[in-house]
């Protein structure tokens, strides 16, 4: 199953607000992982975001469901400053998990965000 | 901004349930942080308890545009139209919460009529600045906001202030910095947040904000002020004539700078940011250069927790 989620609707034409992002992470994205479904993020029409607010989007799904998170959270229609802080979150997510007792990825290993 | 040391060690903040204001009596020129600074402290107050003394000259107008006399008991004397106030500026805002954030976003930021790619870079700047007080500084008065647009230079002054915790206080729950100072640098630092010791941050809170904006001032060649309790620093700006995109370092101290840690006490933060928008890159160019940087500082912190083989 495909779960996709207007980003626009929700946040405006700039998404900087981290409560917004935090619903949408625990109610919405969360839950979908969980269930295997695949989360299309789709950021038609928004011109920006901030680190933070990408951040308390998809980090606590890379941290609790790493593959999963690599595999089924798909972006779509991100512009390139988007696309910048999404792959910037992704890189630091993963050197910071790294080594940790769990971790399965390694420099070689490193997983890209997936744009459509 | 040149002048911000100069304004703040002449701010007498001994009784802090009451406020004069003074001006110089032949010319006012103010930047947005240290207007932020002087609202914050006249909110504190209160109106009934803040007045403006002495003689303004006419260029005094400006502090009326940007909203200070309302914040005092002192009426205005300067007479003008509100349709004259067309000017490129963000006059004092208040932000409580995260919805006056996003209208404010949205709404007020077209005020100082910036290409959509210089926007982005206030949107941004703002954004994170504005979202830090909310979060962290526990500051009842909320956030408090001002910036300017100058043609001449081209370029974008901000101010946001707050009177909360303080950097001190925000990150000595999981860091125990022992001076304002050692908290500001902490606070700088790459992947260091006041809310956890983990790599990677909380689910919330990665540590990135005041990194990446002090990047993005060194990147676009302006100043980046942040005061704190008694301490401020200060980077200072990278030289026109050093061609290529300025180098970021993870370590705050490694950049050029003044610091001090013996300002007047002040139980808040204020940020200010310059931004040359002659100077600004592609904004996923400069946002890539303060990633690269950015996943190397945790890389190099994690090597450093790495065990040492042990010789003999």
């Amino acid at each position: 199953m495909k779960k996709s989620i207007k980003m626009l609707k929700i946040t405006g034409n700039f998404a900087e607000n981290k409560d917004i992002a935090k619903k949408l992470r625990i109610e919405q994205i969360m839950p979908a992982l969980s269930k295997g479904n695949e989360v299309i993020l789709d950021f038609n029409g928004i011109s920006g975001a901030t680190q933070s607010f990408i951040h308390a989007l998809i980090s606590d799904p890379i941290r609790k469901l790493r593959s999963v998170a690599f595999s089924h959270l798909v972006y779509k229609n991100a512009n390139e400053d988007i696309r910048e802080i999404i792959s910037i979150v992704y890189r630091y997510m993963q050197e910071s998990l790294d080594g940790n007792d769990d971790s399965q990825t390694t420099l070689k290993h490193r997983k890209s965000s997936k744009h459509i | 901004m040149r002048n911000f040391k100069g304004f703040v060690e002449a701010l007498d903040l001994s009784h802090p349930s009451k406020l004069e204001i003074t001006t110089h009596d032949k010319w006012v020129t103010v930047h947005p942080a240290n207007l932020v600074i002087v609202a914050a402290l006249a909110i504190q107050a209160g109106k009934e308890n803040t007045k403006i003394i002495g003689e303004v000259p006419e260029t005094g107008r400006y502090l009326d545009r940007m909203g200070l006399y309302d914040l005092t008991k002192t009426s205005s004397p300067f007479v003008y139209h509100k349709k004259e106030e067309a000017g490129r500026f963000v006059p004092i805002k208040i932000i409580k919460t995260s919805r006056d954030q996003s209208h404010f976003i949205t709404d007020v930021i077209p005020l100082l009529h910036l290409s959509e790619k210089n926007a982005i870079v206030v949107k941004y700047i703002i954004g994170e600045l504005v979202r830090n007080v909310l979060e962290h500084s526990f500051a009842k008065n909320g956030a408090i906001v001002a910036a300017q647009y100058y043609k001449k230079t081209n370029r974008v002054s901000i101010g946001i202030c707050d009177t909360g915790i303080g950097i001190w206080k925000s990150m000595n729950a999981y860091w125990h910095p022992k001076t304002d100072i050692d908290a500001i640098t902490l606070a700088l630092t790459p992947g260091i947040t006041g809310t956890t010791r983990k790599e990677g941050g909380t689910a919330e809170n990665a540590g990135a904000g005041l990194f990446f904006i002090k990047s993005i001032a060194k990147i676009t060649r302006n100043y980046f002020v942040i005061y704190s309790g008694k301490a401020e620093y200060t980077l200072l700006k990278y030289k026109k004539r050093i061609k290529g995109m300025p180098r970021l370092y993870a370590d705050p101290v490694r950049d050029p700078h003044s610091s001090t840690n013996s300002m007047p006490s002040f139980q808040g933060t204020v940020v200010a940011v310059d931004i040359s928008l002659d100077e600004t890159p592609e904004f996923n160019d400069l946002l890539s250069s303060i990633g690269t940087v950015y996943d190397k500082a945790i890389r190099e912190r994690k090597q450093e927790k790495y065990k040492k083989p042990k010789f003999i």
